[in-house]
């Protein structure tokens, strides 16, 4: 998407204490795009949407909003909402003085009130639930109230905290529909906070990955699964198999002693590397038939597919296959080129932190 | 067999509880609408006891001494507790525990050693020992209950819903008076019913920290007990207990019905 960004963030540093959460953190966030942080707790996801929502005032550096410098704007004065992790629905107040409070605060006529709620409602499928109380709500209820309570204010960016966290399954990838649903009806620019994979990959027109308070990848979906650029992310994203190689020469790749073609370039000669096959993408052949020679040692049905284990050259490999081969069965495992992803290794953890920063 | 005999059996030792407990205030009760002087002989019902007291002007003076100490102490406890609860719950974890310790310090020491510490201080620091300084002690004793009876309201969605109000457009000041205090309100109200209660019952702070001729009811029967006891203050014990009564009755209510809902 190549559209004015709405809002910057420029060398953000922020600390609590002793501990530095992010370091010269820089973020551009397109309009009307919906852009997830994706990392696991403690990666500084939640402090970037504080910082954004005015929660947090950065130690350094600067937050733009629509060529505009708001670091130092309160929160009630920004043209952003929040839907809240646990949702921070007001108990004293039924639903509709609930989604009321902002336009109410924002002068709004009765008229104009009444009809927005009831607009909102509907948006969230919740039509004629105005007088119920906050206790009666089950959990699912509660976040569609939190969010037509942020939307009916009509902010330019909606900031959302893991939203769907304490929700069960089905519920979760209800919401996960309706969510772009609402992206796309609204106009509203989305920034999304998950440590949820599979959230992230279904609605997210951009996914930023974070670990330790640096972005480790940034791209669409199809960019974070398909090509990882390190370690962390291949493992972050979906389930892989993350294997010491030694890559030979321009699309020639060494592990476990085979040598396999593959479609990356650059890396040079006899260099050290990390390769990445994803477990749906090994095809399993009669002994003999394929690259590697091996046994598998453990299978387990999980619905869609096998997911089994197999012994070969010295490792343990995750696949995936809507066949079943029975635990002790002789297979041959291989890889299409294009499935086989090259990624440089990182010579510490600094750097691999580092290293896709820069 | 045993399981047949456990029912009735709890169900006596709870009344024989029931009865230590409250045989004696009951003794009292009756006592006070005894026409005779006596505390042996029953001679009929009357309210003779409570038309004397009526007549009393030193236990008028008590009364009112007692229940308008009762009220301003508590009102000015709650609004000092509940802000002091508002900005322990901002503060760190660490700095929280050792302001929490030294809030819990006072309800567990003795009554005596509060009224004789603070008898001392008011001396010291020259200030004379009259209603003012029996309004000051009770304060100081109500205040850690107030704030142990708001913090545990806050800390569950204070912060959180202050947040969301600042996010919504609202002012501060209109977050915190629209959205918080409504919140914690139950945790104000029975805070400020236990700092009533508890300056209602006090004894031995009142008797170290009131000026000469200062009584409340509590130190205007002590000190009248030394000459005789008269049933008057039978009388006048069993309108404390009742007070006291009705407003624990109140609280619990009012905390009931909120954890309910």
């Amino acid at each position: 998407m190549a559209n004015t960004p709405i809002i910057e963030l420029k060398n953000i540093y922020k600390s609590f204490g002793e501990t530095e959460v992010l370091t010269d953190f820089n973020l551009e966030v397109g309009e009307k795009e919906f852009i997830t942080l994706l990392g696991p707790s403690g990666c500084g996801k939640t402090t970037i949407l504080r910082i954004v929502g005015g929660f947090e005032t950065p130690d350094r550096g600067s937050v733009i909003f629509q060529g505009k410098d708001i670091t130092d704007v309160p929160p009630n004065k920004r043209e952003i909402n929040t839907v809240f992790q646990k949702y921070a629905l007001f108990p004293h107040m039924n639903v509709q003085d609930n989604i009321a409070f902002g336009l109410k605060i924002s002068g709004k006529t009765d008229q104009y009130i009444k009809d927005k709620i009831q607009y909102a409602l509907k948006l969230v499928n919740l039509d004629g639930y105005e007088t119920r109380s906050i206790q009666s709500l089950s959990g699912g209820q509660q976040q569609r109230i939190a969010m037509a309570r942020a939307i009916v204010n009509e902010p330019k960016v909606l900031l959302l905290d893991e939203p769907l966290g304490a929700l069960d399954l089905k519920l979760r990838q209800d919401m996960e529909y309706e969510l772009i649903r609402l992206n796309n009806e609204l106009g509203i620019t989305f920034i999304y906070v998950t440590h949820d994979q599979e959230e992230a990959l279904t609605m997210s027109d951009k996914v930023v990955v974070m670990n330790m308070g640096h972005i480790q990848q940034m791209g669409t979906p199809e960019e974070i699964y398909n090509e990882p650029e390190n370690a962390f992310v291949a493992d972050f994203i979906g389930d892989s198999n993350i294997i010491d190689g030694v890559m030979e020469e321009d699309r020639l790749v060494r592990i476990c002693g085979e040598k396999w073609p593959c479609v990356d370039e650059g890396f040079g000669r006899n260099k050290p590397v990390d390769v990445v096959i994803r477990p749906e993408d090994i095809i399993i052949r009669e002994p003999g038939e394929g690259r590697l020679d091996g046994e598998v040692v453990h299978n387990v049905f999980i619905g869609v597919h096998y997911e089994m284990e197999i012994m070969a050259g010295g490792f343990t490999w995750l696949a995936q296959n809507t066949t079943n081969f029975e635990v002790g069965s002789q297979v041959s495992i291989d890889v299409t080129p294009s499935n086989i992803q090259i990624m440089h290794k990182p010579q510490s953890i600094e750097e691999e932190a580092m290293e896709i920063d820069t | 067999m045993i399981k047949d005999l456990k029912k009735p059996l709890g169900y006596i030792y709870l009344g024989i509880i029931v009865v230590f407990l409250y045989a004696p205030i009951l003794t009292l009760v009756v006592l006070s609408f005894n026409r005779s002087r006596s505390m042996a002989v029953w001679m009929g019902f009357s309210v003779d006891w409570y038309r004397r007291m009526i007549a009393d002007p030193m236990i008028l003076e008590a009364i009112w001494n007692t229940f308008s100490i009762a009220l301003v102490s508590a009102v000015i406890a709650t609004i000092i507790g509940t802000l002091g609860a508002i900005g322990i719950t901002a503060m760190k974890k660490s700095r929280q525990t050792a302001i929490l310790a030294f809030n819990n310090i006072p309800l567990l020491n003795a009554d005596i050693v509060i009224g004789i510490s603070l008898m001392l201080t008011y001396l010291i620091f020259g200030i004379s020992l009259s209603w003012g300084t029996v309004l000051l002690s009770h304060i100081t004793f109500s205040l850690p209950y107030v704030i142990l009876s708001v913090m545990p309201k806050l800390k569950q969605t204070a912060r959180m819903n202050y947040e969301a109000a600042l996010d919504l457009g609202a002012t501060p000041i209109h977050a915190f008076t629209k959205v918080v205090l409504p919140d914690v309100f139950p945790g104000i109200i029975s805070g400020f019913l236990l700092a009533f209660t508890m300056s209602v019952d006090d004894f031995v702070v009142t008797h170290f920290t009131r000026g000469a001729g200062i009584n409340t009811i509590s130190t205007l029967i002590y000190s009248q007990a030394k000459v005789g006891i008269k049933p008057t203050l039978f009388a006048l014990s069993t309108i404390i207990f009742v007070v006291v009564l009705v407003v624990l009755t109140v609280s619990n209510i009012i905390s009931n019905r909120k954890s309910v809902a």
